[in-house]
């Protein structure tokens, strides 16, 4: 499987984000220019998962969020961990919104 | 066989057994059902107390800090910190000091300063690289990973597979190949992960998120011939030694698992009635329950007698491939069987079991496949006519 998250972006509303299912897994939010702002992660505490998780940043957008992409995993943690990663190889630093997480001790990948 | 535990024993799982309950299975009701670690700070207030237990760097020579206990001491250890929804690979968070990189205590003085000794001050950490994607359960035929000698330095190319630890590592052990096929042709290398052409490609998603596996890809990689380990070609009796050692207290890991599904069940058995009484009057349910525990009894003796015979300086290459394969088929049958007890609570995240039984899954092929237990099993007992 292909290590960075390339799906097409969907506006972050009130219908796109009710129409999600409550599955749990990772997902991006970009800003007007198609610039990640956010990586995220809805995990087995999200109340109703990845449409829960989404809900609450529709509701308080960070960085002028106004689009979203998921991807449904099982594999949420790693799979987060591994986005947090390839960013942070791709730009040298993590997405601005990322301010939850600590860089320090996330790993190092050098995706291809 | 005498099995019975002698007062520092007793003591010593008495202490660690409170340690989990009071310190460890709280702490896991505000993380989420799959974390494999806590805040720094956390981990960092659960250390201050297994150093002050005596118990960090678990091992850990005592001659390098850390405590003097043997196998079967350390096997009580790991089926008491195994007993929390993180303990089959994150047991106790790590609170005990996490795994070793054993071989690097045989590492010549410059290379234990430099490597060693960061390592044992908590100061970086190390990862163990062995497998390839042609195979991980025959090392000595499937190194493909190339070491070709240029000056002082080797070179290094190729790809390894289902590496804990490397994107988060400073430097690890490497196996490559730097002579002809078999056993004699494979080299351990000390590599560092930040120079040119050590590249972590990706993370291998798997059944579990804690110790989560990489893939690494090696370029042209240069590693100084003073980084080998051992002797050039020794590398496989290096990987040989550490995996015996290292499948006893993974066979022990899975027996706490199954202590604690094999509890779980037991008293939801009690209280759980349907058609008006209890599971636990079920013939069907009671011989579940019977069934784990006679799978928990078996691979604890297992798991002892080849600890018990490795602390007497006996060989105990059968022992530990048995205690393997006897603890990591059986343990997997019990969290089974809990969960079928459970019902649809068994399946729920709400509870450990679901985690238990992915993880107990992977056992059945990490550190060695059943089969290849049984294949080393076959060798022994026929001798060396079947290599």
């Amino acid at each position: 499987m292909a290590v960075r998250l390339d799906k097409p972006w969907i506006a972050l509303t009130d219908a796109n984000v009710a129409a999600l299912a409550g599955h749990l897994g990772v997902y991006q939010l970009a800003n007007a220019a198609d610039v990640i702002v956010y990586i995220g992660v809805a995990d087995a505490r999200s109340m109703f998962g990845l449409r829960g998780e989404l809900a609450a940043m529709r509701d308080n957008p960070p960085a002028q969020a106004s689009q979203f992409r998921i991807e449904v995993t099982m594999s949420y943690r790693t799979r987060h961990l591994e986005l947090l990663q390839a960013y942070l190889h791709d730009h040298g630093g993590l997405p601005v919104a990322n301010t939850d997480i600590d860089q320090a001790r996330l790993g190092r990948l050098r995706p291809g | 066989m005498d099995f019975a535990l002698t007062d520092e024993q007793r003591m010593i799982v008495d202490m660690v057994r409170r340690f989990v309950a009071d310190e460890i299975v709280p702490l896991e009701a505000g993380l989420d059902p799959d974390a494999d670690e806590v805040p720094p700070d956390e981990l960092a207030r659960l250390v201050a107390i297994t150093k002050e237990m005596g118990l960090y760097g678990l091992d850990t020579p005592s001659e390098y800090g850390g405590p003097d206990i043997g196998l079967v001491t350390r096997s009580l250890i790991a089926i008491e910190c195994a007993q929390h929804r993180a303990g089959l690979y994150a047991p106790c968070y790590y609170a005990f000091g996490g795994s070793r990189q054993a071989q690097l205590f045989e590492a010549t003085d410059a290379q234990k300063e430099k490597y060693l000794e960061p390592m044992l001050r908590g100061e970086a950490k190390m990862f163990f690289a062995l497998s390839e994607p042609s195979g991980g359960s025959d090392p000595a035929r499937a190194i493909q990973t190339r070491a070709v000698r240029d000056g002082n330095d080797w070179v290094l190319n190729g790809t390894k597979l289902w590496i804990s630890g490397a994107d988060r590592a400073d430097y690890g052990l490497l196996f490559a190949r730097t002579g002809g096929p078999g056993r004699a042709g494979v080299t351990c290398f000390i590599v560092e992960t930040a120079w040119a052409g050590f590249n972590v490609r990706r993370i291998v998603h798997t059944l579990r998120s804690a110790k989560y596996a990489t893939e690494i890809q090696l370029k042209d990689l240069r590693v100084p011939h003073a980084n080998i380990l051992g002797e050039e070609g020794g590398g496989f009796s290096i990987a040989s030694e550490r995996l015996s050692r290292q499948r006893v207290p993974y066979a022990a890991e899975c027996i706490g698992v199954a202590v604690k599904a094999h509890q779980m069940a037991i008293e939801y058995a009690k209280i759980r009635e349907t058609f008006d009484a209890p599971l636990a009057s079920r013939q069907g349910i009671q011989w579940m329950l019977v069934e784990s525990e006679i799978d928990i009894r078996t691979s604890k003796l297992a798991v002892f007698d080849a600890a018990s015979k490795a602390d007497q300086g006996e060989p105990f290459r059968i022992e530990s491939a048995i205690a393997k394969l006897v603890a990591s088929e059986a343990s997997g049958r019990v969290v089974d069987r809990s969960m079928q007890i459970h019902g649809g609570l068994g399946v729920a995240k709400d509870l450990p079991l679901e985690r238990w039984y992915r993880e107990l899954r992977i056992r059945r092929i990490g550190e060695g496949p059943s089969e290849v237990q049984k294949h080393i099993i076959a060798r022994e007992i026929l001798g060396a006519g079947l290599r």
